[in-house]
């Protein structure tokens, strides 16, 4: 029930609806965007029940990815 | 999938799991509840609990609300659709949920009840809009990640004036319930804490600092891909180690301390407390449940129409309350893959695709701990 999935937005509409198309893995979805300030064409959101959650920080994403890499660097095989 | 398969990389799983044999205390149990359902699933789909020393154990929170809603509820709506001729609208987790007398949402429907499976509040809007001479309720259920959308409709419905719809509000509240377990008067034996992943991105990691500082529980807010629930795994153990108790944000790429507060004001704006509301297997919680606000009073169908309290009662043997408590895991449960699969079910732990039961049967009976006449292949 909460799980949400990341999309790329695509486009946002410009007839006031506050929506947006935005892809799911290259599948093109309609999202509002009623719940997120300040997103552009190429970020991504998470996305759930039809609305975006909240926009993707990539910087803080990277830095996770460096979380597993450095457990991994600790961990002797 | 970007932000997707870098997260699912069996290489780094492997060098986690090496990372959490090398940290755990081998003279030590480690209990750690996974609140959510999302992450019992990914802990059971990518057989994460099988890259964990047997030393670290996880317990399966309450975090599934089509799990937690009493059954009463759901006769409400069958009721409601059924006596009162009106179009419900239902996210499709609802439909197969058992009601009493072995009905269903589905099986409602199957009799003429009009009954709708709706992927957004926006389609209930649109269904609203196209069939003005006809009631339309919105069978509302959900943590704080389902909650803003609601309040974006009932807004909208507002500003649109739509006089014909209304909503069934059932959404609840994740920090009551890590509270009722918390104080549970026979308390499960929890070390730490998963966090949930996107109820955090909505309200944030703060509410759950008072947790952490008077109960002494470590918590790591924790995404739903599987590195990331081995990663938030290894940050509780090591601060069970080191005797810490911090709320810790191993999902920082979607969950900031103050989270979402656009989505915040919206709620705060619609909805309020209400004094207490039934979760299955915890009982009444306090504070832990959502209303309409005074001010739109209008989109309430608990006011629009006659909606009593049932009480009602779980299929006799289901053992659903108390695995939605930690106190029991599916497998001790006699219905579990007996009588109660995912295509019979007799509870909503096997019904939801975030069920503790769903998530054994699916890919969990093949360890060989649960009854099953299905072979291996």
């Amino acid at each position: 029930m909460c799980l949400a999935l990341p999309a790329q937005i695509l486009q946002i509409h410009s007839d006031n609806t506050g929506m947006a198309t935005v892809s799911v893995d290259g599948v093109k979805v309609e999202v509002s965007l009623a719940l997120v300030d300040d997103v552009q064409i190429g970020d991504y959101v998470l996305v759930h029940v039809g609305y975006a959650l909240n926009k993707i920080d990539e910087d803080e994403a990277i830095k996770t990815l460096a979380l597993f890499a450095e457990a991994g660097l600790t961990a002797t095989p | 999938m970007k932000y997707i398969d870098e997260f699912r990389r069996h290489d780094l799983a492997k060098q986690l799991a090496q990372a959490i044999a090398q940290t755990v205390h081998p003279e030590r149990h480690y209990r750690l509840m996974e609140f959510c359902g999302g992450h019992t699933h990914a802990i059971f789909r990518y057989g994460v609990q099988d890259l964990m020393p047997a030393n670290v154990e996880f317990i399966h929170g309450p975090g599934c609300p089509v799990c937690v809603l009493p059954t009463g509820r759901i006769d409400n709506a069958i009721q409601l659709v059924e006596q009162h001729d009106v179009i419900l609208c239902t996210y499709a987790d609802l439909v197969r949920v058992p009601a009493t007398g072995r009905n269903s949402l589905l099986k409602a429907k199957a009799g003429g009840a009009d009954i709708r499976m709706v992927y957004s509040t926006q389609d209930v809007l649109k269904i609203a809009r196209d069939n003005s001479d006809r009631q339309v309720v919105f069978f509302a259920i959900g943590f704080e990640t389902t909650t803003p959308p609601t309040a974006v409709a009932i807004k909208q419905a507002r500003a649109e004036e739509l006089k014909n719809l209304t909503v069934f509000c059932n959404h609840v509240l994740t920090p009551a319930a890590m509270q009722a377990i918390l104080d549970a008067p026979v308390p499960v034996a929890i070390d730490a804490f998963l966090g949930p992943s996107h109820v955090s991105s909505v309200i944030g990691s703060r509410p759950y600092e008072v947790f952490a500082e008077q109960y002494g529980k470590p918590i790591v807010i924790a995404g739903f891909e599987p590195l990331d629930v081995m990663q938030s795994a290894l940050m509780l153990i090591r601060q069970l180690n080191d005797g810490r108790h911090e709320v810790e944000n191993e999902y920082s790429r979607a969950v900031t301390r103050d989270g979402n507060q656009k989505a915040q004001a919206l709620v705060n704006e619609v909805l309020e407390l209400r004094p207490e509301f039934e979760w299955r297997g915890l009982g009444l919680i306090p504070n832990s449940a959502l209303k309409l606000k005074a001010a739109y009073a209008e989109f309430d169908a608990e006011q629009r129409f006659d909606m009593p309290a049932i009480q009602a009662s779980d299929v006799k043997g289901c053992e659903c309350p108390a695995i939605l408590r930690g106190a029991k895991k599916p497998q001790d449960c006699k219905l579990l893959g007996t009588v109660c699969t995912p295509e019979n079910p007799m509870g909503s732990c096997m019904v939801s695709s975030e069920g503790a039961c769903a998530a054994y049967w699916s890919y969990g009976r093949l360890r060989g701990n649960i009854a099953t006449s299905v072979e291996s292949p």
